[in-house]
């Protein structure tokens, strides 16, 4: 049955297609299929990151093509990593990743393993929780601004409901201390669905045999949830980390649209830094330093994280 | 001649035509702000189609985008517009860069005069460098920064009762930055048939532009000077002033105490939203918005009423506006000064204001009727007599992302005092500068 339709093709291949190809070796015919993906990946991604990083050591400015392009050494670096303004923008970076991380783990984790109780409507319940995330971030960010505002949002009125205080007493766009917060909130909110689809997909993967073997030694269910469905969906979270760690890293449009990165330069995170530098500002070699940091630091951080993951699934 | 004969050479004839009329009717594109004055653009261009054959295309980016899209775009050489109306801040980096082609030779072949546009709108929108003569555009919009306050609210006998007992003053147009705040504090909060209304819509807007334009409406008044010596880049006792200090410190007292709450990231849009839902009692924006705010049904007319930027130490009012230039990258370029050789025509020009469009030509301007011919008229005449505009350097997006952030950290996140705010802004700017090899 399998056979018919390969007899079929290959009696169908043109003689002389058939004799050039018999001719060729298996190396030169992996060639041939592997040498069209070589060949954008080191247009698309190695020539310019190569390009990148040649940038990275001058003066150049995109917005000035006819001015000289003098090499400065490692001054663009000097200048990055001694400014405070960019530390701050790391330092906001940093605040975002980790509680966002934090955020969507706890909630994600315990959204799934609620899901995953079998219960009338379990599926529209998984509908309803992945809709954020189908969004797009600019719509997200729009409809969540006016939720925000401190006269008719509604997030100022649900909150107002519960603490007694006034709705239009507190700014979560507007404020230093809120602001860092108010973006957490909704990339939570739109992401954490991401998370817990992954840890669901984690906990179906337990087999049923290993909680009835638990239950014949009579473990209890805290034990059973330590000693099996954590160790056991640790992988897949660990994954989820990985993916939202990487995305985080370089968020942009969600908080553009929130916050622009204000008030002030409380929530510039480093991706908008850096937008404005490259292409507002238009300090080319300047930007691509501080690309290349970035990218150095989000690659070294996530080539330590996979090392773990990996020895964790061994395990 | 026979039948054959005439009809080959009346075929040759036909196409001969047919091509020359293609080769001389372009389809033009015409890249601005997405706003009112740009409707009216494309109502007042349907008469250059209708005259030149040409088609008029129209490229209009809102606001927030507009610099970042178009300067996108004359940075990569891109074709997209044969003729742009740019910043006027664009100027510098558009004839050094070589993205609009100078405009001698043709205003000297066509006689169009600088001299018969005011000279505010000339040197702002025109010339680069400064002052000199090397024209890189045609002044097409001539815009300041303005007020605009509810003038039924301000003639109620009960408010005005209000305000003198709480200040001692009649309640009128501010004629002071002072008084201005004095008045948006009376308002903040005021509950106004039973709504509660706030003092000013004012710009503090993070992303663009925003916060500066709002800030120097408040600098410019109290005699705010870039450099010590215009073309030295002398900075250090200028931006850095007391009475720059003291400006500051006032737009940052006007946020805090007479603005609407959540009014953290506003410019235009919002300015023109606060005032026209009945939120606030003055508001900041562009004289190229007030037709449409006289025009608005629920605030407008007899409700409203504008004022030129008070003054404090001195007049001063931030400069909008803009010229229009053909983009050097365009392939259209003869068709693309047939439009501005057509838009300097005192008549178009006068047909340019009546639509709504602010004409920078002296015909218009000096006319008798002109001051009459709108409530705002008169107080665009005061305030261009007084304008200021920012830096207009090739670095000019640099120079103002600076103060954008320098600005924004001190009057909204509250980080440090005004006068450490502007002795950062010095050192950016001075950085830029050095790069630039300028200091």
């Amino acid at each position: 049955m399998i056979e018919k339709p390969l007899n079929r093709l290959a009696q169908a291949t043109p003689t002389p297609i058939a004799r050039r190809v018999k001719g060729l070796s298996d190396r030169a015919i992996a060639w041939i299929f592997v040498g069209p993906t070589i060949f954008l990946l080191l247009v698309i991604n190695i020539f310019p990151l190569i390009w990148t990083i040649n940038l990275s050591f001058t003066n150049f400015k995109a917005n000035r093509i006819g001015r000289e392009i003098e090499y400065i050494g490692l001054r663009n670096y000097e200048r990055i990593l001694g400014d405070s303004d960019i530390w701050l923008s790391m330092q906001a970076t940093a605040h975002f990743l980790f509680w966002t991380l934090f955020l969507q783990v706890i909630i994600g984790f315990t959204l799934a393993w609620l899901i995953n109780r079998k219960f009338r409507g379990n599926d529209l319940w998984t509908t309803i929780i992945v809709l954020p995330m189908m969004l797009s971030p600019a719509v997200v960010g729009n409809f969540w601004t006016f939720l925000y505002q401190p006269q008719i949002g509604l997030f100022n009125y649900v909150v107002a409901f519960f603490t007694g205080a006034d709705p239009s007493s507190f700014e979560m766009l507007g404020s230093v201390n809120l602001a860092p917060w108010a973006i957490v909130i909704v990339d939570t909110w739109m992401w954490t669905p991401f998370v817990m689809l992954i840890c669901l997909a984690g906990l179906r993967s337990i087999p049923n045999y290993i909680y009835e073997a638990a239950e014949v030694d009579r473990a209890s269910k805290l034990r059973q949830f330590f000693t099996i469905t954590i160790p056991m969906v640790l992988p897949f979270l660990m994954l989820a980390i990985l993916f939202r760690g990487i995305e985080n890293f370089k968020m942009f449009d969600l908080v553009v649209q929130l916050t622009g990165g204000g008030p002030g330069s409380t929530t510039e995170l480093a991706s908008i830094n850096l937008k404005r530098e490259a292409f507002e500002k238009w300090r080319t070699g300047y930007s691509s330093a501080f690309a290349i940091i970035l990218f150095v630091t989000v690659f070294g951080l996530a080539s330590i994280y996979v090392k773990a993951l990996n020895k964790v699934k061994e395990r | 001649m026979n039948l054959r004969k005439l009809t080959s050479v009346g075929v040759v004839s036909l196409a001969a035509a047919g091509f020359t009329n293609a080769a001389q009717a372009e389809d033009l594109t015409l890249c601005w702000a997405a706003w009112d004055p740009a409707n009216a653009l494309v109502e007042l261009s349907k008469e250059f189609e209708e005259q030149s054959g040409h088609t008029m295309h129209f490229e209009f980016v809102p606001w927030p985008n507009f610099a970042d899209r178009m300067l996108n775009e004359l940075n990569s050489g891109g074709k997209l517009c044969d003729l742009l109306i740019g910043d006027s801040q664009w100027i510098g980096g558009g004839a050094e860069n070589g993205h609009y082609v100078k405009l001698n030779d043709f205003f000297d072949k066509e006689g169009i005069s600088m001299s018969d546009f005011a000279p505010a709108t000339v040197y702002a929108y025109s010339t680069w460098p400064k002052g000199t003569p090397n024209y890189y555009a045609l002044p097409a919009m001539g815009d300041a920064n303005g007020w605009f306050y509810r003038k039924d609210w301000f003639s109620r006998d009960d408010i005005r009762a209000a305000y003198k007992q709480a200040t001692g003053q009649e309640l009128g147009e501010p004629k002071t930055q002072k008084e201005l705040l004095q008045i948006a504090q009376f308002f903040q909060e005021r509950e106004i048939d039973g709504k509660k209304v706030y003092g000013a819509a004012i710009f503090t807007e993070r992303g663009s532009e925003g916060i500066t334009m709002g800030v120097t409406s408040a600098l410019y008044p109290w005699g705010f000077e870039y450099e010590n010596t215009p073309g030295k880049y002398d900075m250090e006792g200028a931006v850095n002033s007391p009475e720059a200090v003291e400006a500051l410190e006032f737009y940052k007292e006007l946020y805090e105490t007479a603005t609407p709450p959540g009014y953290t990231n506003s410019y235009m849009g919002e300015s023109l939203d606060a005032f026209k839902s009945g939120q606030v009692a003055m508001a900041m924006n562009w004289f190229a918005f007030f037709p449409g705010l006289y025009a608005d049904p629920n605030t407008g007319g007899d409700k409203i009423d504008f004022f030129v930027n008070p003054p404090q130490n001195v007049p001063g009012s931030t400069l909008g506006g803009q010229g229009i230039s053909v983009v050097s990258y365009s392939d259209k370029q003869e068709a693309s000064l047939e439009y501005i050789k057509w838009f300097a025509d005192p008549k178009v020009q006068a047909k340019w204001w009546s639509m709504g469009g602010y004409s920078a030509h002296n015909s218009v301007l000096g006319s008798d009727t002109f001051e009459d011919s709108a409530p705002f008229a008169g107080d665009f005449l005061v305030a261009m007599e007084n304008v200021k505009d920012f830096w207009q350097e090739p670095t000019y997006a640099e120079l103002l992302l600076a103060m954008q952030k320098r600005i924004h950290d001190y009057v909204v996140a509250d980080q440090g005092t005004a006068k450490e705010a502007l002795d950062k802004l010095i050192e950016d700017w001075t950085e830029v500068f050095e790069d630039e090899g300028k200091l």
